[in-house]
């Protein structure tokens, strides 16, 4: 070890920026604190080369504690797993992840989180790809150039002495849910008192707080307990899906739909809505609704509840009968039905939503109120703007977020920044936002920072960092302390600081690490609170708008990739099809076939979008279901300043975008450009040609006939030629799907892309059919175009018995396993893709090229090191997890006992917050997978083909209201 | 085994050549200096082979992706090809072989070159099996070479591995079919050789023959033997890679009537490429004499005959299909006649069909431009009836969830283009250095005629 004498050279520079910046990113916390003697710092040093030269090892020291097992039993080699949160539009979801020799791979659900209940999101799933995503930014930019933290501080340490009491100062920030930032964000404006502070998401759920106003008078948080609901209203909600703010809402409204003996009970979902979403595909009854029809909708329940008797009928073409129906069924479930708003919808929407729910006795059973865990004030951006306008205006700081690009379209965010004197922009990457900012501050990775964060209920939990910051990012937390020229500014401590103080002194530590272990701070959910309504203003409510007269009225929906841009840059999620839609690397203007007819539009064609002045430029895609007479623009796309995988792709949908109480519902104009738009869709035929691969049936018919899902199939007898094999010794694995829980969300394709290390193709080879995701969302219409009902089915290898592709596979790189796996040979398969053609199911996925070439090294990173790495020219497909497999049953075997039955999750099953998929030991007839198995539902898809698939399906229900029968069909 | 008669015997040489004749017509071919358009020709044919090579080597250091194939298109123009170029070498052995047994003398003047071809198109064919895999240095695992360290075999079961042990097995016979057959022919080049250099090759490769009495009997028990042996490989290898399709559980692959239609297929397609590639032959090196129209027309009927077969399979293709009530091969085959690639099966059926319906007139059957562009209308027609049965069987199949469509890249149409370029290079090489009649046998009908 030379330490010493490099160090005598670079000791000279230690005050140096440069030798700062370095101290920061190479050494474990309590070096780069040092304020000892220079003694203290050699030693230190020379310890650290040691470690750093044996392990390179990037993992904070002890203050980290893994939830399953502790680290003085750490074996190489064996994945580790800590608690902590990801945090999106302010709200947490509590996580687990996975961990090896320091290198984050894959993210599951905490399962002692209320939020999450062990089921993770796709965005949670991408979220390891993000962090090792090289395009993020490397350093602090002054002006466009490299600069660093030390110069920022200095920088703004005599910024902020001239700034006096905060005139001027502007901080728009990301929604917090922090409560250690929001201390901070109190602190900061206690010393600059003149100071604003604006907290901005462009998906913010202002209007919801808004309703909750009216309704009684103060903002709260409606907190729905799915589970106890036995009929659901949602008015533009999309709680299944991208309004769904905690994955548990999932696992609560699928139980009740879970049923396995005709005597068992379903929920029944109505929902209203214009695009078609995954809330919308699990309805019971769905109206399809132009924007301005909800609100009209929802006061005519209102009124057919009795609620609402004096207000005029505000559309007399308005679906009385359908109202009429539902409100029947409301009634008929007193106390157990639940009625909720979407935040597209205006506040008036949301007040009368709670107030039905209110009349119909059903807070404090289904749904109860708490405090808000975020509040967004996107209105206070006038102000801002105003502010500006008069050259009031001197300091901006952006904290998170990427208003240059998703700020309403009228105020003009861009210029705006301009005209602040000096603006700092904190960010994961150099988007449009710091572009326009005169200091840029990359930002911590979630996973590579302290913090902390609330869920939707309230509950707490710390934020803990699995690796050190890659590329040297700050939390919000630390600028902010800086700025407010607090004595701490470590992101740790400040996490730290304030809930040590939360907690009796003795205690405090202990509480901490506990809470570091479970990933949840006890007792910290909101306490309920009762709130009366304001009934007289209830009264004098309008929720509906004037009738538009629009041709064709806008609604802007969230991403299902890219959220509301941030996610842009990550290929995992660019990649995902859009459940409905089906399309990857893009988004679209939808219509409804009707809509379509009426302009002369086809899929593809470009058309030119004008509202309000502004005009974009977009692809049109025919949405079966859809509402006539209504656009959905998709946001999150067309990012101009983004990573490499992200610039470019889509179109912008945000210049069309305005601010103001109900801004979806002003007109559009569309015409057609011209020209055509090549989008990738990976799956091109809607319709199952009348074979029975879903099959579905009403609860009734159910009821009637429990074999109805064996009754849909074909009646044969299939009997094998060959001489079958047995399968009756030791462990035979299987699955079963419940087609009636599975929402669609994409959990699983991104997990099991996580978890198996499936690489991204891009839009051209999606394009050309080559997509490699080994479980595919099989989404097909059913009824007319106009108002179709929509199934899934998610499809991966089913793991014949009797596999077709192992006996045509000339080198015999497939074969089944005693367990039952149809197992794949990499390193002996030689790509002839015959396997593949002979596959009925078509899972299988070929390395058409080599889709892993020209990785940076931070991108090796996201692999898991339990999975090859697949060359190009070889076949692969879904192996059950056979590496989850292995593992514990490696395990067990270690501790000299049975495997239990749920101890093997499979990347997708574990994810999956439906809770549809089920993966167990088919020769353990107690299993969950064989009593589901036995289930009367279950089918095999595909079945008469004798090809015994080892998955199974569980028939899809649907839970009609009988007196709305004969209104659909007329 | 009808005995033939005189008058067809002198239609298949025309103008009572002597024998010495026909030695100086056939053997001149090779002697004389190359001529300026067999050089043209060649540079084309070779461009396109360097064509194809220059594809092959993009292919291997890029990948499968170069070309449409997809999922769930996982074979398209690579088997296609695969399985056309083997049928078009069906014809050659069929006509050496089969039709030697039967006593077929017409078969003399056209059956080196039938043979020739033949040879092109299996090397051609060849191909297509090493370089669609995705991992083509690894294509010898289909082999079943023994293997040191794991004890590794191939699977028996699967229909490739029935491919590699048909192919090769037909390659080999008729490569020595031809070759056997060659022999006193390379020896009479050999003793009409003027330079060392062709005498040393010539006499090399004509293994000593001295043309004795002795010889002639060695010669002739060899050849009938090597019939026989090739005989049975003309049925069977068609039906082999019939067996690629037939044997898996694809809608519109999996069918029992798969064997017999496609040799018939084989057959139909390899004689129309001898007609193609025969009417040019004649033409440019003055051989009408020698292969004359009753030789053609002889090959018309033949196509006629199979093209009629074929268009049989087509319609209990469809009859079966309906008749067995399977939801999924039902459809298959009306996608096949209506779907997106239904351009295709027509192209198939006029091309295949309806086109050699014209041989039923004489005048058609014995026109040159008639026949020509009928023949190559045929091997159209042929080419695309594997790519229906490939692509559109493949493209829709189970899950409507999966289905997609194939789009060939300039890679998937410059490498058929290559394998054009590499079979016709072949064949020009062949007609500049090796008799493509065979003397001996045109002699020796000659004789037996002389001495009737």
């Amino acid at each position: 070890m030379n330490g010493k004498q490099y160090w005598r050279s670079l000791g000279q520079r230690r005050e140096s920026a440069e030798f700062r910046q370095w101290l920061e990113r190479e050494f474990p916390e309590q070096a780069s604190e040092w304020t000892g003697s220079r003694r203290t710092l050699l030693r230190l040093m020379a310890a650290s080369f040691g470690l750093a030269g044996l392990t390179a090892c990037r993992r904070p020291a002890e203050r980290i504690l893994p939830a399953g097992r502790g680290v003085e039993g750490y074996v190489p080699g064996r994945p580790l797993y800590y608690a902590t949160i990801m945090t999106l539009s302010g709200l947490a979801t509590g996580l687990l992840v996975e961990t090896h020799e320091g290198r984050p791979t894959k993210i599951e659900g905490n399962p002692e989180h209320p939020s999450s209940r062990g089921a993770a999101t796709a965005f949670a799933q991408a979220a390891i790809l993000s962090l090792y995503d090289p395009d993020r930014s490397r350093s602090v930019l002054r002006q466009g150039r490299r600069s660093s933290w030390e110069e920022l501080a200095g920088f703004l340490r005599s910024h902020f002495e001239a700034a006096g009491r905060g005139e001027g100062l502007w901080l728009v920030s990301s929604a917090i849910g922090s409560p250690s930032l929001a201390r901070l964000k109190a602190l900061l404006l206690e010393k600059h008192p003149r100071a604003h502070w604006i907290e901005y998401e462009p998906l913010g759920r202002e209007q919801e707080l808004e309703g909750s106003r009216l309704a009684f008078g103060r903002a709260l948080q409606p907190q729905f307990r799915f589970d106890q609901a036995e009929v659901i209203l949602s008015l533009d909600a999309d709680f299944l899906g991208l309004d769904c703010l905690a994955p548990a809402w999932i696992t609560a409204f699928a139980r009740r739909r879970r049923v396995s003996s005709p005597s068992d009970g379903m929920n029944r979902l109505y929902v209203v809505e214009t695009a078609y979403s995954l809330t919308g595909a699990m309805a019971d009854h769905r109206r399809r609704a132009r924007p301005s029809e909800i609100p009209a909708l929802a006061q005519e329940l209102a009124r057919e509840l009795g609620l609402a008797a004096s207000l005029p009928v505000v559309q007399p073409g308005a679906p009385r009968s359908w109202a009429e129906a539902v409100a029947r069924d409301l009634k008929r479930h007193r106390g157990r039905c639940l009625v909720l708003a979407g935040p597209r919808q205006p506040a008036a929407v949301h007040a009368l939503a709670h107030w039905i729910n209110h009349a119909l006795g059903n807070v404090g059973r289904t749904v109860y109120y708490t405090e808000p865990a975020v509040r967004t004030q996107a209105e206070r951006l006038h102000d801002l703007a105003a502010e500006a306008a008069s050259g009031g205006l001197r300091t901006l700081v952006i904290l998170g977020g990427n208003p240059a690009y998703n700020a309403p379209a009228e105020l003009d965010f861009a210029a705006l920044m301009r005209k602040a004197s000096v603006s700092i922009h904190l960010g994961p990457e150099a988007d449009e936002t710091a572009a326009l900012a005169s200091w840029h501050v990359p930002e911590a990775h979630f996973l590579e920072s302290w913090g902390d964060g609330r869920a939707l209920d309230g509950t707490a939990s710390i934020q803990q960092p699995l690796i050190e910051p890659l590329f040297g990012g700050k939390t919000a937390a630390e600028l902010v302390a800086l700025i407010a020229g607090y004595p701490r500014q470590r992101a740790y401590e400040l996490a730290h600081e304030y809930w040590t103080a939360q907690w009796p002194k003795g205690d405090a530590e202990r509480i901490w690490r506990r809470s570091l272990h479970d990933g949840v701070i006890p007792e910290t959910a909101f306490p309920e609170i009762r709130p009366a309504p304001d009934v007289p203003r209830l009264r004098s409510l309008s929720a509906a708008p004037p009738p538009a007269g629009a041709e064709l009225e806008v609604t802007f929906l969230p991403s299902a990739s890219t959220y509301d841009g941030r996610f842009a840059n990550n290929g995992w999620l660019q990649e995902a099809p859009e459940p409905v839609t089906k399309l990857t690397w893009d988004n679209a203007a939808l219509i409804s076939p009707a809509t379509a007819r009426r302009l002369g539009l086809q899929a593809g064609d470009l058309a030119t979008l004008e509202r309000a002045g502004r005009r974009i430029v977009m692809p049109v895609w025919i949405q079966p279901g859809h509402a006539d007479g209504a656009v959905s623009l998709t946001l999150g796309y067309g990012r101009l300043r983004c990573g490499r995988v992200g610039r470019g792709v889509g179109h912008n949908a945000y210049p069309l975008r305005l601010s103001g109480a109900a801004p979806e519902a002003a007109a559009l104009r569309l015409s057609k450009l011209g020209r055509k738009y090549p989008l990738a869709v990976t799956q091109e035929h809607h319709s199952m040609e009348g074979r029975p691969l879903v099959r579905e049936a009403t609860l009734e018919q159910f009821r009637r006939q429990p074999d109805v899902a064996a009754r849909q199939g074909p009646k044969t007898e299939p009997f094998s030629l060959f001489r079958e094999h047995a399968y009756t010794q030791g462990h035979q694995w299987g699955m079963a799907v419940d087609l009636n829980a599975c929402i669609g969300c994409n959990a699983c394709l991104l997990a099991c892309q996580a978890e198996n290390n499936i690489p991204i193709v891009g839009k051209q080879q999606v394009r050309r059919g080559r997509e490699m995701h080994w479980i595919r969302l099989d989404r097909y219409y059913a009824g007319g175009e106009d108002d179709p009902q929509v199934v899934w089915q998610p499809v991966a290898c089913q793991q014949c018995e009797m596999a077709p592709c192992e006996t045509v596979c000339p080198v015999a790189a497939t074969n089944h396993s005693p367990e039952g796996l149809n197992d794949m040979t990499y390193n002996r398969c030689i790509g002839t893709r015959y396997c593949a053609n002979n596959c009925p199911y078509k899972v299988r996925r070929f390395n058409f090229l080599d889709y892993h070439k020209g990785l940076e090294e931070v991108q090796k990173m996201a692999y898991n090191p339990d999975v090859t790495v697949r060359m190009r020219g070889v076949m692969e497909k879904c192996t059950y997890c056979v590496q989850r497999i292995e593992e514990k049953k490696i395990q067990a075997k270690a501790e000299g006992r049975p495997l239990r039955d749920g101890e093997i999750l499979t990347a997708c099953q574990q994810t999956c917050p439906a809770e549809a998929i089920v993966f167990g030991d088919l020769n353990d007839p107690e299993s969950r997978v064989s009593r589901l198995k036995r289930d009367p539902r279950n089918y095999s898809l595909l079945g008469e083909l004798n090809t015994r698939p080892r998955t199974s399906y569980l028939l899809k229900l649907r839970n009609p209201n009988p007196e709305m029968e004969s209104l659909e069909s007329s | 085994m009808a005995t033939v008669s005189s008058s067809t015997e002198s239609a298949l040489v025309l103008g009572r050549p002597s024998l010495a004749e026909v030695t100086r017509t056939v053997a001149g071919i090779v002697e004389r200096r190359t001529p300026r358009a067999w050089w043209a020709a060649f540079a084309l044919t070779g461009s396109l082979t360097l064509v194809l090579l220059a594809m092959l080597g993009y292919l291997v250091t890029t990948g499968i992706g170069v070309w449409g194939n997809n999922s769930p298109v996982g074979w398209a123009f690579d088997i296609t090809n695969f399985v056309f170029w083997i049928g078009i070498g069906h014809a050659g052995t069929l006509i050496s072989a089969i039709l030697y047994l039967f006593r077929q003398r017409w078969r003399t003047s056209i059956n080196r070159f039938a043979e020739a071809m033949t040879l092109f198109a299996v090397a051609c064919a060849a191909i297509f099996p090493m370089f669609h895999v995705g991992r083509p240095w690894r294509a010898y695992w289909l082999f079943p070479a023994p293997n040191a360290w794991l004890d590794l075999w191939p699977n028996f079961r699967s229909p490739l591995i029935w491919d590699v042990f048909a192919v090769s097995t037909y390659g080999t016979v008729s490569l020595l079919f031809w070759y056997v057959g060659l022999i006193p022919d390379l020896a009479t080049l050999r003793d009409r050789a003027q330079s060392r250099a062709r005498q040393v090759i010539y006499g090399v490769l004509s293994l000593g023959w001295r043309g004795s009495a002795r010889h002639w009997n060695h010669y002739e028990m060899a050849y009938l033997l090597l019939a026989g042996l090739s005989t049975p490989l003309v049925l069977s290898v068609h039906s082999i890679v019939s067996f690629d399709f037939a044997v898996s559980l694809l809608p519109g692959w999996h069918t029992t009537i798969f064997p017999p239609y496609f040799v018939a297929g084989a057959i139909f397609s390899g004689f129309a490429m001898v007609v193609t590639l025969m009417v040019v032959a004649r033409q440019a090196f003055g051989l009408q004499h020698l292969v004359t129209m009753k030789h053609l027309e002889n090959m018309n009927k033949v196509m006629l005959a199979t093209g009629l077969i074929v268009g049989y399979a087509y319609g209990v293709e469809f009859f079966i299909a309906w008749y067995s009530g399977n939801p999924y091969e039902r459809f298959a085959f009306v996608n096949r006649a209506l779907g997106p690639y239904s351009w295709a099966y027509w192209i198939m059926v006029g091309a295949n069909v309806l086109a050699p319906q014209c041989f039923w007139f004489r005048r058609l059957r014995t026109s040159v431009p008639a026949m020509f562009a009928i023949s190559i209308l045929v091997n159209i027609g042929m080419w695309f009836e594997r790519f229906v049965i490939i692509v559109s069987s493949l493209h829709r199949d189970f899950l409507p969830s999966a289905w997609g469509m194939f789009r060939p890249t300039w890679v998937d149409l410059l490498t058929l283009a290559g394998s054009f370029g590499l079979f016709l290079t072949l064949f020009l090489l062949f007609v500049r250095f090796l008799p493509l009649i065979s003397m001996s046998e045109v002699k020796g009908m000659m004789a037996a005629r002389e001495g009737a």
